[in-house]
């Protein structure tokens, strides 16, 4: 099982890189596709938080009676997982075909080195924790 | 079965026999019940109707400002109105209804109804005489509520609660009171119905309610400056859906509004009903027709300001004109509003928050104009000669001069409401100074000067 830690670890015992941190930003109306094809491949931890950005993507104009403000810093899903580096390249290929439109504004994804990983509950260590 | 049918006839006669009233004393019990009949009518209206009123202010007006606000500032907005809801009912009780509508000289009431005295069950005939004074009483209080708390649209997001409870004190007493007795009060300057020097018609408030707030906030704006940020920042109504809900309340309240201000149950009140659901509707579509052409969408925010930019307008008007003449009232304050809030106030750059003077200054004086032109004694027989004639009242009924003394009641509520509201704003100023600081007014005065947050959503 994957799972996402968000805790500051201390002692950090950097032995092998085992495991894949993957950050995507997604359109938000891509996050219930995203999450079913993740599922499917076995992968239901995540984290998920409601974000405001741009990339290439122009914003958009807003009118209230006569004020007109350029918006574009838009509301987009970020997901974050950690995931075994075996898997890590299915889960990339599913997450990004799933979330994929085609058009500007689909987003990025982001993989990151895992140093460790240790669950609060019963302090399991590295993969065993995901 | 024959006898019994027989004793049945028989017993009306006997109880006549018993007792024989006279003709005149069934006649005075027959017009006693009438008259308590019509009463009954009038008092149930009137009663609903001063709920419908209370009703725009809260929740009406302050959703609808509460919304318009940014999310730092809902609880504070919403806090003008609300506040006003207590603070103008302790002064009306005082002093304010004695001061808008007891005897007096043509510029203020007078001291007979000091703490309500003298004001009972018994009707006051001078101003409507089938419902009990106590209900007059209590309707006009709604209008002395809501008044104030249009203001409260010019000067959101950066007023002291403190220098608000205290400007708005002073201006019922300085600003409102007058002017309620100029025009509604007996004797007043402008009362077109008891004798004044400068007859105008201002069927619910036109001149007293919207021309007095919506000018006052003009000067409120330009006093207190502009907030921070303005116009840099992005400060974007942080919920339309709470305007949406308190604009369309304010549209339902003001059925008590205008048609209330028939005093009765009568057709007047229907023809007033029906002329300010027509404005309310044409003006609508004027603002967003407006709008459409002008920025490409038509906005549901530019839809419910229309709506309520043809409320005001069509307020001074509603028991005086037919309901075509209402359609066009609305229409023209729906284009018109809408160009004093994009066009004029970005040319003259002053920051009116929830644009109080574009909509209530604007809307309030192009209704009070045009009842000069629409008002006929076709929908309003008010206006007699000391004969009994019917007069005629507008424009349309071949009475031009009336305009002149709509302009006249125009220009008055325009320099009282200015020089009183600019006097008031110094003597607070003084007092306790009436802008908050740059912090509190960063921190949102949700936070500075109520201790409290809108949304706590991780709680």
């Amino acid at each position: 099982m994957a799972w996402i830690s968000a805790c500051t670890v201390k002692k950090v015992i950097i032995s092998r890189h085992r495991m894949k941190k993957i950050e995507a930003i997604i359109q938000p109306h891509k996050l219930e596709e995203v999450k079913e094809a993740l599922k499917a491949i076995g992968i239901d931890g995540m984290t998920i938080t409601e974000v405001r950005g741009h990339g290439r993507q122009k914003g958009h104009k807003e009118v209230y009676r006569g004020m007109e403000y350029h918006v574009d810093l838009l509301p987009k899903v970020k997901m974050e997982m950690v995931v075994p580096d075996s898997r890590s390249d299915e889960v990339l290929h599913t997450l990004a075909s799933a979330a994929r439109s085609g058009k500007i504004g689909d987003g990025k994804i982001f993989v990151y080195e895992v140093a460790e990983a240790i669950r609060i509950r019963n302090d399991d260590r590295g993969e065993g924790a995901l | 079965m024959p006898r019994r049918i027989l004793l049945v006839f028989c017993l009306p006669l006997l109880a006549a026999a018993q007792s024989t009233p006279s003709n005149e004393a069934r006649l005075a019990a027959v017009e006693a019940a009438a008259k308590s009949a019509q009463s009954a009518g009038d008092n149930a209206w009137m009663l609903v109707s001063a709920a419908l009123v209370l009703m725009m202010t809260g929740p009406g007006l302050a959703l609808f400002y509460g919304g318009l606000v940014r999310r730092k500032n809902v609880l504070a907005t919403m806090m003008h109105s609300f506040s006003l809801m207590a603070v103008v009912t302790v002064l009306w009780a005082v002093c304010g209804y004695s001061f808008a509508f007891a005897e007096g000289s043509p510029f203020f009431g007078g001291f007979h109804y000091l703490f309500l005295n003298n004001v009972g069950s018994a009707p006051n005939a001078d101003y409507a005489a089938t419902i009990p004074q106590q209900t007059f009483m209590i309707y006009q209080l709604m209008f002395a509520i809501i008044t104030p708390a249009l203001i409260s649209g010019a000067f959101a997001e950066r007023m002291k609660y403190s220098a608000m409870l205290l400007f708005t004190v002073l201006w019922t007493l300085l600003v409102y009171l007058p002017m309620a007795h100029m025009v509604w009060g007996k004797g007043g300057l402008l009362n077109a119905f008891t004798g004044g020097k400068i007859p105008c018609f201002d069927f619910a408030g036109g001149t007293v309610v919207h021309i007095t707030s919506g000018v006052s906030a003009l000067v409120c704006a330009l006093y207190l400056g502009k907030r921070v940020g303005y116009p840099e920042e992005p400060m974007k109504p942080h919920s339309l859906v709470l305007s949406f809900i308190g604009a369309t309340l304010l549209w339902v309240g003001w059925f008590g509004f205008n048609a209330g201000s028939a005093l009765g149950a009568s057709g007047l009140a229907t023809s007033a009903f029906v002329a300010t659901h027509f404005g309310a509707a044409a003006a609508t579509l004027g603002w967003m027709l407006a709008e459409w052409l002008r920025s490409g969408k038509p906005s549901m925010l530019g839809g419910i300001s229309g709506c309520v930019a043809g409320l005001v307008a069509i307020t001074p008007a509603s028991g005086f004109v037919k309901p075509f003449p209402a359609l066009l009232i609305g229409f023209v304050a729906g284009v018109a509003c809408f160009l004093m809030v994009t066009v004029v106030k970005n040319k003259f750059g002053y920051d009116d928050t929830l644009d109080a003077f574009g909509v209530h200054g604007a809307g309030g004086t192009i209704g009070a104009i045009l009842t000069g032109v629409f008002a006929t004694s076709l929908i309003n027989d008010g206006l007699k000669d000391a004969s009994g004639k019917i007069l005629p009242l507008g424009l349309v009924d071949g009475k031009p001069e009336q305009v002149l003394y709509q302009i006249g009641g125009v220009l008055i509520s325009w320099v009282l409401a200015s020089v009183g509201t600019l006097l008031i704003l110094k003597i607070c100023d003084v007092w306790v100074g009436v802008r908050v600081s740059r912090d509190q007014e960063i921190d949102g005065l949700d936070l500075s000067m109520h201790g409290e947050e809108g949304y706590n959503f991780e709680t």
